[in-house]
């Protein structure tokens, strides 16, 4: 297994499915590993919307009984899990895990072994949740799950132990990734690449990463008291015995409320490779996006009780929450106002990529309106746990990051695949998504307004909510279509769709100087940067691209050392994950297998040799 | 004008419509629930406090996606058009959409911070005080000054400052009317509180609005303001025992029932029922609600509840509801029953 990578993905001829199979299962190639998570995460984008058009078909008309309410309790909960941990997590991985490298003129990450560990574990992490989503035992407390109605008198059953151990995998998937991608930014930029030349997405990459370091924690603590609580009898939630309720929100926001920057900040990125590119014009106000992103990181951590209050804190915690909160709503605008100043004199030029662009600053905008409503105390008294702060959250996480994402995915598809998906496919979708996603999410600020309680599994129909209820359904299964629409894109692309040279767009990043897809070495020469935008800088003073590597026979790659392929990493991950999945049962003599296998693994990648 | 910017000009128009449309039928409240609607000082402080962020919101809204309309329509790249002029950014620019937003957010702060403490604010000794006490999935309502207890409705004076104090017999709920206030927790552990003063007469709906299982849907009540005549009227009647039935009736009978069935769990002051795990029935008669508003209130549905009530608001797996069915009793057993319980006024 001491050859290096290059020479396996060229030669094809010889290549059985068996050993095109362990070529996947052993890869450490940031490229391969990027698409696993991309493919990974699509799935779980189809199960996270199924389970929206369940809650949706149940909540059409009054009094349905199209789902039971414990049914209804785990769709709404892995409704959430799902979306935030299986698919815009790890669909934002996958563009990290793609594109870092490529955005900063490196062969790969720092870590290419931990790199691959993160995959297997999120893959098996997500398994353990799928499990208990086709068992009929899933987590249905809520995503944010708060004690005491988790503990065992109230949720009897594996629910909530497919919660604490499915999400303590996850978690871990995620801080191995991150410290891989601190590290790599930090360390393998391109020579002449200063930290204020690195492109915006890898600058949100970078803080992405930190803030998952310091937030994760807090929910690793949680997590264990709730699972401590379950298991062994402690009493850390416990009001009867000394324990407090509020402690579980309070470790759960710590984490949780820097989790919904860690989902947009990447969003964030990927509009600001996107609008450049199609406007044919720098990043406005380049610098004060950068500081900007570093503000909200730091004063996310300072703002998490604005989830808690109605809980009675006090009114001193509550008004300084709420000023906070405010505060923090300042370089979120800063950097609206420079996206619109990206536009504004521009040549835009109208493509899938930018539309989701532009609708993403629209969608977002109104999410962030209702944030400010969110954010004044005594209004939130009434918006909370409503309908109101559904369609907010929605704004922003779907509106926002997923509308991104789906740009991203439009934009950077070409370079990943070699093909162009169907751009007037791309915007028939855009069209669908923008009015279903308006038609499903804006009534729910009217729901909100008339006083609809959120995770309500029915109505009865003198409430006043019928018509709305209904309008969201439709909306929500029009989403489901769009999603439909990109899909079949994809599908169709991927093996007909026209081929895509190395630079579509007329791109400003590096990644456009290479081809699409990249060799595996990524740049057969690394290349020296000197300013931001360096391939757009180089076009414009009419400098070859460096060199552009056609075909693949490796010549011209003599002497480029890759790091070589180990099914280590896997068989660590599925340690930990059979050490996982068997704790939600209390199999313990299986935990130590778990674990035995993990450790054992941990040794042989520290002995494996490396070249 | 191309026809691209004809469609374009068109679809902005529709969708300003469809949305100035929708915007006005969400104010037109009405409905039972409607936080647009207050009767109350601390809903109306909230809804007043909402109504200039609101306006505020709609020119920031007009001006976010009108830049973005008219730059869309204004730059769109037309055959051999230059490449623009590289703009890096503008330092003064900057520092005035960072201040101006600070400016805006500071206003609204002050009001912000000044109603946070005027809802907080106790009303002091000439207010009303009730406990309002959840649990999965029901509402009891107990008057601390005159030792009324009662479910599913709270019954109130108009102009009176009423002091809700919030408890939890087991898990977090949260405490929600909102047409007459903003919610409070309801949380194991803490007794928070929560005060507002009705200014109409009328009945108005609340619901629990803390995920708290399978029947959180389920947990409704009603907060009944009566004139202070007709409250103190109520407060009499719910004190005095619960009404003896006729010897030899169907309500005797039904009470017979009552005893050999209910009584581990429900309440009826005046009798051997003393059970403090379900609503206290003394005076059930005088209500129109049954079990959290689960259904209508009704015989027949009063009947069916009693026959089955995990059916009619089913549990977990592992935890079903906590009143059992009474699938042994015959029909004309739960016939009794209800009428029994329909007699207690």
């Amino acid at each position: 297994m001491a050859q290096s990578a290059f020479t396996l993905e060229r030669t094809a001829p010889e290549q059985t499915a068996l050993s095109r199979l362990w070529g996947w299962l052993t890869t450490v190639d940031h490229k391969r590993i990027g698409k696993l998570y991309f493919f990974t995460s699509l799935f779980f984008l189809l199960v996270g919307g199924l389970l929206a058009l369940l809650i949706r078909t149940q909540l059409a008309v009054p009094n349905n009984d199209f789902l039971s309410p414990d049914t209804y309790n785990q769709v709404f909960t892995m409704h959430g899990v799902v979306m935030i941990f299986l698919v815009v997590m790890p669909l934002n991985s996958a563009f990290f895990n793609y594109f870092v490298p490529l955005l900063i003129g490196a062969r790969d990450v720092a870590f290419p072994r931990l790199n691959a560990f993160s995959y297997w574990v999120f893959l098996f992490g997500s398994l353990l949740l799928s499990a208990s989503i086709i068992l009929k035992v899933a987590p249905n407390a809520g995503w944010f799950a708060y004690a005491n109605l988790t503990n065992t008198t109230f949720s009897p059953g594996p629910n909530l132990d497919y919660y604490t151990m499915g999400l303590q995998i996850l978690g871990v998937s995620s801080i191995a990734a991150s410290l891989n991608f601190v590290v790599t930014i930090i360390n393998m930029r391109a020579p002449g690449m200063t930290m204020m030349r690195v492109p915006i997405f890898a600058w949100m990459t970078l803080i992405t990463s930190v803030l998952l370091l310091l937030a994760l924690p807090s929910f690793t603590v949680g997590l264990i008291e709730l699972a401590f609580d379950r298991f062994f009898g402690t009493v850390f939630f416990e009001p009867s015995a000394g324990g407090d309720p509020v402690l579980w929100q309070h470790l759960f926001w710590i984490f949780g409320h820097p989790e919904v920057y860690i989902l947009i900040l990447p969003a964030f990125g990927y509009v600001s490779e996107i609008l450049p590119t199609f406007t044919r014009k720098p990043l406005f106000g380049y610098p004060f996006m950068v500081y900007s992103a570093i503000a909200i990181a730091i004063l996310g951590f300072g703002v998490w009780a604005h989830h808690m209050f109605a809980v009675g804190l006090g009114t001193v915690p509550n008004a300084v929450f709420g000023t906070t909160t405010m505060l923090i709503a300042i370089p979120t605008g800063v950097k609206i106002f420079n996206w619109l100043g990206t536009l504004w004199g521009g040549s835009i030029r109208i493509t899938t990529p930018l539309l989701f662009a532009i609708g993403f600053l629209g969608m977002f905008t109104i999410g962030g309106i209702s944030g400010v409503m969110h954010a004044s105390v005594p209004i939130d008294y009434w918006q909370t746990d409503s309908y109101f702060v559904v369609a907010h959250f929605h704004y922003v996480l779907f509106g926002g990051a997923l509308f991104a994402i789906f740009g991203a995915i439009y934009y950077w598809f070409p370079k990943m695949f070699g093909r162009m998906l169907n751009d007037k496919l791309g915007q028939v979708q855009f069209w669908i998504t923008l009015i279903g996603f308006n038609l499903t999410f804006f009534p729910m600020h009217l729901l909100g307004v008339d006083g609809m309680p959120r995770r309500i599994y029915t109505y009865s129909e003198e409430m006043g909510w019928n018509l709305w209820n209904m309008v969201e359904t439709i909306g929500a299964y029009m989403l489901g279509v769009g999603v439909l629409v990109m899909a079949y894109n994809m599908f169709t692309s991927l093996r007909s769709g026209e081929r895509a040279p190395a630079d579509p767009w007329d791109g400003r990043t590096l990644e456009w100087s290479i081809p699409s897809p990249p060799p595996v070495y990524n740049f057969a020469e690394v290349p020296v940067v000197s300013s931001r935008d360096e391939l757009w800088e180089r076009k414009l003073k009419n400098q070859a691209a460096p060199a552009a590597v056609k075909g693949g026979s490796g010549d011209e790659a003599e002497g480029i050392h890759l790091p070589p392929p180990s099914i280590i990493p896997l068989v660590s991950a599925l340690g930990f994950a059979i050490a996982g999945a068997a704790m939600t049962y209390k199999v313990w003599v299986l935990v130590g297998v778990g674990l035995a296998i993990l450790l054992i693994s941990i040794i042989a990648w520290s002995i494996e040799p490396n070249e | 004008m191309t026809g691209l910017r004809r469609t374009a000009r068109w679809a902005l128009f529709a969708a300003l419509t469809v949305a100035l449309v929708v915007f006005v039928s969400g104010c037109a409240g009405g409905t039972p629930q409607s936080a647009s609607d207050p009767a109350a000082d601390n809903a109306r402080k909230i809804w007043d406090l909402f109504m200039p962020i609101f306006w505020m919101s709609v020119v920031v809204f007009v001006i976010v996606q009108g830049i973005i309309i008219v730059a869309l329509i204004r730059f769109r790249r037309r055959p051999n058009d230059p490449i623009p002029h590289a703009m890096h950014g503008n330092t003064k620019l900057e520092i005035a959409w960072t201040l101006a937003p600070a400016l805006i957010l500071a206003a609204i702060a002050v009001p912000t911070i000044t109603t946070i403490a005027d809802l907080a604010r106790d009303p002091g000794d000439e207010a009303l005080t009730v406990r309002a006490i959840g649990q999965q999935w029901w509402w009891a309502f107990e008057y601390p000054e005159s030792g009324v207890v009662t479910a599913d409705e709270l019954h109130v004076p108009v102009g009176r400052p009423i002091r809700v104090e919030l408890e939890s017999k087991d898990i977090i709920h949260s405490f929600w009317v909102p047409r007459l206030a903003g919610k409070q927790d309801v949380v194991p552990g803490r007794t928070n509180t929560i005060h507002f003063t009705a200014d109409a007469v009328g009945e108005y709906s609340g619901q629990c609005a803390e995920f708290c299982g399978a029947q959180h849907a389920n947990m409704k009540f009603k907060v009944i303001v009566q004139t202070e005549e007709e409250f103190e009227a109520w407060l009499e009647q719910q004190l005095q025992p619960a009404v003896e039935p006729e010897p030899g009736s169907v309500e005797a009978q039904g009470k017979e029932l009552f005893m050999a069935n209910c009584l581990g769990c429900h309440t009826i002051q005046g009798t051997e029922a003393q059970g403090k795990v379900g609503p206290d029935l003394t005076h059930f008669g005088s209500r129109n609600m049954i079990a959290g508003g689960v259904v209508p209130y009704s015989t027949e549905n009063l009947k069916e509840w009693i026959h089955n009530a995990p059916s009619v608001k089913p549990g977990q797996p592992g935890r079903p509801l906590q009143m059992p069915a009474f699938t042994r009793l015959s029909d004309e057993e739960v016939d009794a029953l209800v009428a029994y319980l329909e007699s207690l006024k």
